[in-house]
């Protein structure tokens, strides 16, 4: 890999720690968590605050469901030459109640995963630019 | 009931991919509607179209572009958008204008050409936008889907040789229908050997986006007796409801579902919600229905919309289909139209087409693709946005 820079693909989504968090929030009234972050307004219908606070999500869950991509997605997706299928996994949160979807590491494909299996989440590059190494969240099995 | 109302006449432009003015699609369903209905142009007081939002301005007031279309002769109009629900969604608006006593007879029509490949988002840095998100991260329409049949796989044992079985099943009988795009009888060996695409999906699991328009003519049942066609099937039940909070399925475009975390909250599956309305409404139960038309986006989301729509117990639908349950001839025929699998979806026609082919079967009507005695039929979709809807047909 090159010498650049690292930079989050998409900015303030999450923490550039070595073991690092997804940043949501949570309402300050009823405790529902939203990922993307929510400081608007309260989805929960029984809920009416506009109070939140950011919080750092799990950073461990369990696979809800998994597949792969074979073919190369549209713009903005940023292809590598040649085009390499890559692993996908929905990864549900305990605390949080909720399920968050990502790629999967390079080397772990399909059948290497299962549901239930434990998973966390890891940083790795999405694309390159000219000036820095675009990073996001990437699930990868917990090593046991 | 006194909330039921007639369905007088269907239509329906053949599936396809010509890119033509959808407007032309939607005036030969309609015509083809009114003279099944046996019901003149000029007698129709609504006209209640379903939106396509990729025809420019004249989609966006569907409504009005087939009444102009047709011939302007003082109807009032309404255009419907509810994503995959939008033909639902236009025939209750037609329903409500009905059973107020406010217009006897309606026209419901919708629509569409489709661009092909990818229906890609907006460019530049917009991560507000949950469209863009996904697409930057890789995650496309397929990959939804397949996430449900990898989850019906490792939960309830389902097998890529089942979601084959969905194809083979409604190809075979789809071949029969002649608006269908895809007529040919394709085999398990056929699906084994298209690309996968996001795994356990392959190409021939999939549905393709689709040219297409239909068309139903619905009246008052005090109109239908009138012009002697009180027996006609009629619309028991429609249900559009949305959402319950907190979602527990990931639905695209999002990148996460809902969270369930707060007191009080728990999270519901949608597309298991959609038809309780309906059955209520109609005042039946799964085990009245002889037929159903579901949204088989995949093959492995045929499955999931049998057990939605309680035909099965939940992780059973395999068992089903393997025994020949759902084909043609079976204890309850699943989508013997061919399905979205020799459609392709056309998204404002799709539903409307749904009650089309309910339609035809519950007259007797749909020649080597009947269902013996059909008497109630029920119809599944789900779309973007909370839309989606179940409609009931009965005679």
């Amino acid at each position: 890999m090159s010498e650049k820079p690292l930079a989050p693909a998409i900015e303030g989504w999450h923490t550039m720690a070595a073991k690092p968090h997804l940043i949501g929030t949570q309402c300050a009234a009823c405790g529902t968590y939203f990922f993307p972050k929510q400081t608007l307004y309260c989805k929960n219908p029984g809920c009416d605050s506009t109070d939140f606070n950011e919080v750092e999500l799990s950073r461990t869950g369990q696979v809800w469901s998994y597949t792969n991509a074979c073919y190369q997605p549209p713009e903005p997706f940023v292809a590598p030459e040649p085009f390499e299928p890559y692993t996908i996994a929905g990864v549900q949160l305990e605390k949080e109640q909720m399920v968050v979807l990502g790629q999967v590491i390079k080397g772990v494909s399909v059948d290497d995963l299962k549901v239930g299996m434990t998973m966390e989440l890891v940083l790795d590059a999405l694309h390159e630019t000219e000036d820095d190494i675009k990073v996001t969240w990437k699930w990868q099995p917990l090593a046991s | 009931m006194s909330n039921e109302i007639a369905i007088l006449g269907a239509g329906m432009h053949p599936w396809g991919k010509w890119g033509h003015n959808f407007v032309q699609y939607g005036v030969a369903a309609a015509r083809e509607a009114l003279t099944d209905a046996g019901v003149p142009w000029r007698d129709v007081q609504f006209v209640s179209g379903g939106a396509t939002m990729r025809c420019g301005y004249p989609g966006y007031v569907a409504g009005a572009t087939f009444a102009q279309a047709l011939g302007w002769q003082g109807a009032e109009v309404n255009t419907s958008y509810a994503a995959c629900a939008s033909g639902s969604q236009a025939l209750a608006a037609a329903r409500n204008k009905i059973l107020a006593g406010e217009c006897e007879v309606a026209l419901v029509v919708g629509a569409d050409t489709t661009p092909k490949g990818f229906l890609a988002p907006a460019k530049g840095y917009r991560p507000e936008d949950p469209d863009w998100v996904r697409f930057y991260l890789g995650i496309t329409n397929p990959t939804y889907f397949a996430l449900y049949a990898r989850r019906r796989m490792d939960l309830y044992g389902d097998t890529l040789d089942d979601f084959a079985a969905v194809k083979v099943k409604n190809s075979r009988v789809g071949s029969k229908n002649p608006r269908a795009r895809y007529r040919k009888c394709f085999t398990a060996e056929d699906v084994a050997a298209s690309a996968m695409v996001a795994d356990p999906l392959r190409l021939m699991d999939i549905c393709a986006t689709s040219d297409g328009g239909a068309a139903l003519i619905v009246s008052s049942m005090e109109y239908a007796r009138k012009i002697g066609k009180g027996d006609a099937p009629r619309v028991s039940a429609i249900s559009t409801v949305t959402p319950t909070f907190a979602s527990s399925v990931v639905e695209m475009p999002d990148i996460a579902t809902d969270s369930a975390a707060a007191d009080g909250i728990e999270a519901h599956a949608f597309r298991s919600t959609l038809p309780l309305k309906a059955y209520e409404e109609a005042g039946i139960g799964p085990e009245d229905v002889d037929l159903a038309e579901v949204y088989d986006l995949s093959t492995a989301l045929e499955l999931d919309w049998i057990e939605d729509l309680r035909l099965a117990p939940r992780g059973e639908a395999a068992a089903l289909l393997r025994n020949g349950d759902t084909a043609l001839g079976g204890k309850i025929p699943v989508n013997v139209s061919g399905g979205l699998a020799c459609f392709g979806e056309a998204v404002p026609a799709q539903a409307l087409a749904q009650i089309c082919e309910l339609t035809w079967q519950l007259r007797g009507q749909a020649g080597d693709r009947q269902v013996e005695g059909a008497k109630v039929g029920i119809t599944a979709n789900q779309g973007l946005f909370g839309h989606g809807s179940s409609v009931i047909i009965s005679r």
